[in-house]
C-alpha cells in the first residue's frame, strides 16, 4: 500500500492523456456507432431494413463519410466487426476515421451477465484475453476502448454488491487497457426504467460514481487518461412529475462535482433512452450550469446521434445523402451544446423529438 | 444503499456551504491557534515560557488583538477548548474578539491520537464519544466550524491499509456528526513528512489517502459542499537527500488533490507541518500559480508557520507584546497574498526548521 510500482512511463502517460485531451477538444464529442450486431437488428427492424453484414457495411460508411462534421466529432466507437470494414473503394474505415483527424475507440467488453443472487443486476464480461486483445485492436488503429456496466434503480437496487462489482470491472478493463495505450471511457450507466424522482438518481449516481472513482484508485488507473460515460441525471421513465433542463442540468452537475476528480478530462453522457432534441438542450444547459466544473462535458451518443439518420435511410442508398444530412446536422447540433451554445430551433428532424427510450436497455 | 434519507436540509446545507465559503473567501485562510496543552508546553518550553494557563491566555491574546489587517487575511481561527471560553486583559471574551472582526470561530474537536494495535506503530484518533452533545454546546458558544486529526506515517511499512480505512472513517463520522450541529467539520488527514521517502513517494500515498476519504465521506453521507479539507502539502521526507524546487512540490500537490479532491470540496486549507514559515507562504504561492485547473480554494490553516516569529519575539515579555503581534500580522499578510499566487517577496522572517520529529500533538 505505502508504496508505488509505477508501470507507465512519463511517455506512456503523456500519450493516454494526449488521446484524451483529442477526443474531448472544444466543440467536439464521441459518435457512438459501436452497436453490437443485436442492437443493430433492433434498429434495423424498426426501419424494415435487412441485418445483414453488407447492410451494417453500407449505414456505418454513411455516417463515416459524412462530411462537415471534423470540428465536431473527437471520437468514433467502433463495434468489432467494423473495425475490420472497408468502404467501397478499399479503405479501412479505422483509417478514414483518422485521417479525418478524429480518434479510434473500440467496444471491448462482452455484455452483461447476471449476479446470481440479485434481484435482477448484472455484471459486464470481457475481462478474459483483453491483455492480448488490445494490443492488437492498437495496432489495428484503436486509441481508445469503451466497457458498459449497467444498473437500475428499484426499491432493492442497486445493491452494494452490484455496485462494488461493476466499479471493480470497470477498474480492471481501464488498467489493462492503459498498458496498451488505450484510454478506457468508464460507462457506468444508471437506467432510466422506473418511476423514480430526479433526487433519487442523483443520490444513486453518486453513490455508485463515487465507487467507481474508489475502484480505479485501487487499481492504479491513471485518471488524466481516461474517460468518463454516466448518465444524466434524470427522472424515471414513468415518473410522474416533469423537471426542466435546468434541473436536470444542475442534479447532473452537482452529482458530478461530488464525485468526479478534476484530473478527469472529460465527461462524455450518454443518450439513453432522450430523444436527439433533449440530448442536444440537456447537454446545453450542463455547459450552462452555473456551478464550476472543471472537466470537459460533451456527448458520446449513439441513438441521439443517429436516430433521425436512420429513418432517412430506411435501409435505401437513393437516401444516403438524406441520412447523412440528418446525421451531420445532430452532430453541428451537439458540437454547439457541449460549448453551451445550443438554441433549439424546434425543428425536431425525422426523428428529433420521438423518445429512442426500450425499455430494460441491454445492448 | 439505494433509498436516500436526507441527512440535512436544504436551509442547513446553505448554513453549511455559506460558512465554509466565508473562511476561504479569497485571500483569506485558517490561523490555527489550537495547540493542546501538551503542545503549548513544547512551544512555550522553547521561548523559556512557563506553561501556566495564564500565559497561554496572554500568548493567544497577542494574537488575537492583532488590528483591523487580519481582517482580509484570516477567514477563521481554531480554538482550543481552554481558550474559546478565555477573556483578553479587559474581559472580552476572545470569542467575542473574533466574531466581531468577521472572523469565523472553529474548535479542535477530537481527543488526540491512540495506537492501532496490530500496526507499526499507527494510530488512530479518538474524540467521537458525547461528539454529538458537544457539539450542540460548541455551536452555542460560538463555533461555526471544528477540526479534527488524524495521523499517517510513511515508511516501508505504513500507511497499512487499515490505518487509511480506519482514520478515514472516524474522519468520516465526525464530519457528519458535527454537520448535524451546524458546524462546518474541517477534516485533517495528515501525513507526517518523517522520513526519508522522496516526493513522489509522499505524493502516491496522500493520493491513496485521499481516496480513501472521500469514499468514507460518501458512504457517511456527508454533505461536501459543507466542509473544507486540511491536507499536507505533497514534499519529500525530512531526510530525503534530494531537494526539490517550490514549483516541484505545488505540481505534486495539485495533482494529488485533482485525482482525489471532488469539486464540491469547498476549500483546501494546508497544514504547514514542519515548513518554516517563509517555505510555507513560498509553497503556497506556487501552488496557486500552478497552472493545472484547480477548482476550490487553496488557502491556508497555519499553526507554527504563523506563530514562530511571534513567540520568538515575544519570550513572555510584556514590553515585547506589540513587536510580537506585528510578527504574526505580516506572516497573516503574507499567506494573505500567497493564497491568490501573489506573494513575491522572500523575507526576513523566520526561516529556521521547525520540523519537530514525530509530532504528534
Amino acid at each position: 500500500m505505502p508504496h508505488s510500482f509505477p508501470f507507465l512511463s512519463t511517455e506512456q502517460k503523456k500519450e493516454l492523456s494526449d488521446i484524451a485531451q483529442k477526443i474531448v477538444a472544444p466543440g467536439k464529442g464521441i459518435l457512438a456507432a459501436d452497436e453490437s450486431t443485436g442492437s443493430v437488428a433492433k434498429r434495423f427492424q424498426s426501419i424494415n431494413a435487412e441485418n445483414t453484414e453488407e447492410n451494417r457495411r453500407l449505414y456505418r460508411q454513411l455516417l463515416f463519410t459524412a462530411d462537415r462534421v471534423e470540428p465536431c466529432i473527437g471520437g468514433v466507437i467502433f463495434f468489432h466487426e467494423t473495425l475490420y470494414q472497408k468502404t467501397d473503394d478499399g479503405k479501412l474505415f479505422p483509417q478514414l476515421i483518422k485521417e479525418r483527424n478524429m480518434v479510434v475507440g473500440i467496444k471491448v467488453d462482452k455484455g452483461v451477465v447476471p449476479l446470481a443472487g440479485t434481484n435482477g443486476e448484472t455484471t459486464t464480461q470481457g475481462l478474459d484475453g483483453l491483455y492480448e486483445r488490445c494490443a492488437q485492436y492498437k495496432k489495428d488503429g484503436a486509441d481508445f476502448a469503451k466497457w458498459r456496466c449497467v444498473l437500475k434503480i428499484t426499491d432493492t437496487t442497486p445493491s452494494e454488491l452490484a455496485i462494488k462489482e461493476n466499479a471493480n470491472v470497470l477498474a480492471r478493463y481501464a488498467s489493462i487497457c492503459q498498458m496498451h495505450g488505450i484510454v478506457p471511457i468508464v460507462e457506468p450507466e444508471i437506467l432510466p426504467d422506473g418511476d423514480h424522482d430526479l433526487k433519487r438518481c442523483q443520490y444513486v449516481t453518486e453513490k455508485v460514481l463515487s465507487a467507481v472513482y474508489k475502484a480505479l484508485s485501487d487499481h492504479h488507473v491513471y485518471l488524466e487518461g481516461t474517460l468518463l460515460k454516466p448518465n444524466m441525471v434524470t427522472p424515471g421513465h414513468s415518473c410522474s412529475q416533469k423537471y426542466s433542463n435546468q434541473e436536470i442540468a444542475m442534479a447532473t452537475v452537482t452529482a458530478l462535482r461530488r464525485t468526479v476528480p478534476p484530473a478527469v478530462p472529460g465527461i462524455t453522457f450518454l443518450s439513453g433512452g432522450q430523444s436527439e432534441e433533449e440530448a442536444s438542450i440537456n447537454l446545453n444547459a450542463m455547459n450552462q450550469c452555473p456551478l464550476h466544473r472543471p472537466w470537459a462535458i460533451t456527448f458520446s451518443y449513439g441513438r441521439a446521434l443517429q436516430a433521425s439518420a436512420l429513418k432517412a435511410w430506411g435501409g435505401k442508398p437513393e437516401n444516403g445523402k438524406a441520412c447523412q444530412e440528418e446525421f451531420i446536422k445532430r452532430a453541428l447540433n451537439n458540437s454547439k451544446a457541449c460549448q453551451g451554445k445550443y438554441v433549439s430551433s424546434g425543428d425536431k428532424g425525422a426523428a428529433g423529438g420521438e423518445s429512442l427510450y426500450v425499455a430494460n436497455h441491454a445492448y | 444503499m439505494t433509498h436516500q434519507f436526507p441527512a440535512l436540509s436544504s436551509g442547513q446545507k446553505q448554513e453549511l456551504q455559506e460558512i465554509a465559503l466565508r473562511i476561504v473567501t479569497p485571500g483569506k485562510g485558517i490561523l490555527a491557534a489550537d495547540e493542546s496543552v501538551g503542545s503549548m508546553a513544547k512551544r512555550l518550553n522553547q521561548i523559556g515560557v512557563e506553561n501556566t494557563e495564564e500565559n497561554r491566555r496572554q500568548y493567544r491574546q497577542i494574537l488575537f488583538r492583532a488590528d483591523d489587517r487580519i481582517n482580509s487575511c484570516i477567514g477563521g481561527v481554531i480554538f482550543f477548548h481552554e481558550t474559546l471560553y478565555q477573556h483578553a486583559d479587559d474581559g472580552t471574551p476572545f470569542v467575542k474578539i473574533i466574531k466581531d472582526r468577521g472572523i469565523t470561530v472553529g474548535i479542535k474537536v477530537d481527543k488526540g491520537v491512540v495506537p492501532l494495535a496490530g500496526t507499526n506503530g499507527e494510530s488512530t484518533t479518538q474524540g467521537l464519544d458525547g461528539l454529538s452533545e458537544r457539539c450542540v454546546q460548541y455551536k452555542k458558544d460560538g463555533a461555526n466550524f471544528a477540526k479534527w486529526r488524524c495521523v499517517f506515517k510513511i515508511s516501508e511499512t505504513t500507511p497499512s491499509k487499515l490505518s487509511i480505512e480506519e482514520n478515514a472513517n472516524v474522519l468520516a463520522r465526525y464530519s457528519s456528526i458535527c454537520q448535524q450541529h451546524g458546524i462546518v467539520p474541517i477534516v485533517e488527514p495528515e501525513i507526517l513528512s518523517d522520513g526519508d521517502h522522496d516526493l513522489r513517494r509522499c505524493q502516491y500515498v496522500t493520493e491513496k489517502v485521499l481516496a480513501a476519504l472521500y469514499k468514507a465521506m460518501s458512504d457517511h453521507h456527508v454533505y461536501l459542499e459543507g466542509t473544507l479539507l486540511k491536507p499536507n502539502m505533497a514534499t519529500p521526507g525530512h531526510s530525503c537527500p534530494t531537494k526539490y524546487s517550490a514549483e516541484e512540490v505545488a505540481m505534486a500537490t495539485v495533482t494529488a488533490l485533482r485525482r482525489t479532491v471532488p469539486p464540491a470540496v469547498t476549500g483546501v486549507t494546508f497544514l504547514s507541518g514542519g515548513q518554516s514559515e517563509e517555505e510555507a507562504s513560498v509553497h503556497l504561492n506556487a501552488i496557486n500559480n500552478c497552472s493545472l485547473v484547480k477548482p476550490w480554494a487553496l488557502s491556508f490553516s497555519y499553526g507554527r508557520a504563523l506563530q514562530i516569529s511571534a513567540l520568538k519575539t515575544w519570550r513572555g515579555h510584556k514590553e515585547n507584546e506589540s513587536a510580537a503581534t506585528e510578527q504574526f500580522i505580516k506572516r497573516a499578510e503574507v499567506n494573505g497574498l500567497a493564497c491568490q499566487g501573489k506573494y513575491t517577496g522572500g523575507g526576513d522572517s523566520e526561516s529556521d526548521q521547525i520540523f519537530v520529529a514525530n509530532h504528534a500533538y
